[in-house]
């Protein structure tokens, strides 16, 4: 089986971030930086540029420590995979602001578009849910990405997990700062945090 | 049924958890997170036990390293505590620590050097203080537990103002020799 979807990465992360408010968002190492990064620069945005596997749970200890915002993760299935195991800590937590949108095009990307193991019949949803995600989604189209970030907002309506079907050709790259030290002083001001 | 239950030696009954507890919380930590260890299971009672504190079970101990620099970025200083098999589980997520000179501050309960019964500990104790360094952590010991609240405090600063990654590794010989008893109910 495949989970190869039709949906454009740019087109669908631009229209999850439309109109974004206090939306703040951390992307997973790869095309989910650039994919966000192309959305438009934000100071609420954080990518990462390694830490495979890190996204969700820096999600969590952002949404634990701000928990009248909106917290998104956006990142890949390949990403998402490596760290498996924080669906279930998040589980545990139950974190209402927080939301993790998987771009899942069934491979990685990256490297060579190898299979991953979503690509070859993993269900990232039902592992959500098994985990005790609340709020689980498999969107294939651009009206399900509508309804899935009109959710974010609802800050008792998490933890959700959305697996977006996306198109698995290439797209140009757009590359954020990769300065980390930058993007976490730039992140921590946006909040009103002073650099010491 | 009989069950295994685990007794601590009472030789080393000073109450250095609590010590760490309150060192924590004069330092404003606002998350722990733990993957679960006996020698910190006062720790973890106590920190669950607070209110003001968010304290997240994880399901390796990488979670806590990128857990710490989300609560950063939000204004939270977070805790990880493990033993010392789950330090090799970190050295990748440090890469991110280091990055971003996020402040990380973990407590190691060290497992394999002292009268260890169980040889499958003993090779990742004896590469823990090296497993950190080679990512740039620094490692204080606290090997007594009159010490602790110094060595905590000394850890704390070091990290959530200077910036740094700090690891204490607590020597096994505070935690105590394990006994294994034969308990019948």
């Amino acid at each position: 089986m495949s989970a190869t979807g039709t949906l454009d990465r740019r087109a669908a992360v631009k229209a999850l971030l439309a109109d974004r408010g206090d939306l703040l968002v951390i992307s997973g190492l790869g095309s989910s930086s650039y994919d966000v990064f192309d959305a438009g620069e934000h100071p609420g945005n954080f990518y990462l540029w390694g830490a495979m596997g890190g996204a969700a749970m820096v999600g969590l200890g952002l949404a634990l420590a701000q928990p009248k915002r909106p917290v998104l993760v956006v990142t890949g299935d390949g990403e998402q995979l490596m760290g498996i195991g924080s669906l279930l800590t998040i589980a545990t937590k139950q974190p209402g602001n927080l939301s993790i949108a998987v771009l899942d095009n069934g491979h990685f990307g990256e490297t060579g578009m190898q299979p991953s193991h979503s690509g070859l019949g993993a269900k990232l949803e039902v592992i959500a849910s098994g985990a005790g995600i609340r709020n689980v989604s498999d969107i294939a189209d651009m009206a399900g990405i509508e309804n899935f970030r009109n959710s974010l907002r609802d800050l008792a309506g998490g933890p959700r997990l959305a697996r977006i079907r996306i198109a698995s050709g290439e797209v140009e790259r757009a590359l954020p700062p990769r300065d980390g030290t930058y993007l976490k002083n730039r992140f921590r001001g946006h909040l009103g945090f002073k650099v010491s | 049924m009989d069950q295994i239950a685990v007794h601590q030696d009472s030789a080393t009954s000073t109450d250095w958890p609590v010590a760490i507890y309150r060192t924590l919380k004069s330092f404003g930590v606002a998350q722990v997170c733990y993957v679960p260890d006996a020698g910190h299971s006062k720790l973890i009672k106590l920190s669950h036990a607070d209110a003001g504190i968010k304290t997240t079970v994880l399901t390796t101990e990488e979670e806590g390293v990128a857990l710490a620099a989300g609560a950063w970025l939000g204004g939270d200083r977070a805790v990880l505590l493990m033993q010392s098999s789950g330090v090799g589980n970190c050295v990748n997520m440090l890469s991110l620590m280091a990055s971003c000179r996020f402040p990380l501050l973990t407590l190691v309960t060290m497992r394999g050097e002292w009268a260890e019964f169980n040889p499958w500990q003993i090779p990742m104790g004896r590469a823990t203080p090296q497993a950190f360094e080679i990512m740039g952590t620094t490692v204080l010991r606290l090997e007594n537990p009159d010490d602790a609240e110094e060595v905590i405090s000394a850890a704390a600063s070091l990290a959530y103002d200077g910036d740094q990654q700090v690891a204490v590794l607590i020597s096994q010989r505070m935690i105590g020799r394990k006994k294994w008893t034969k308990e019948t109910h």
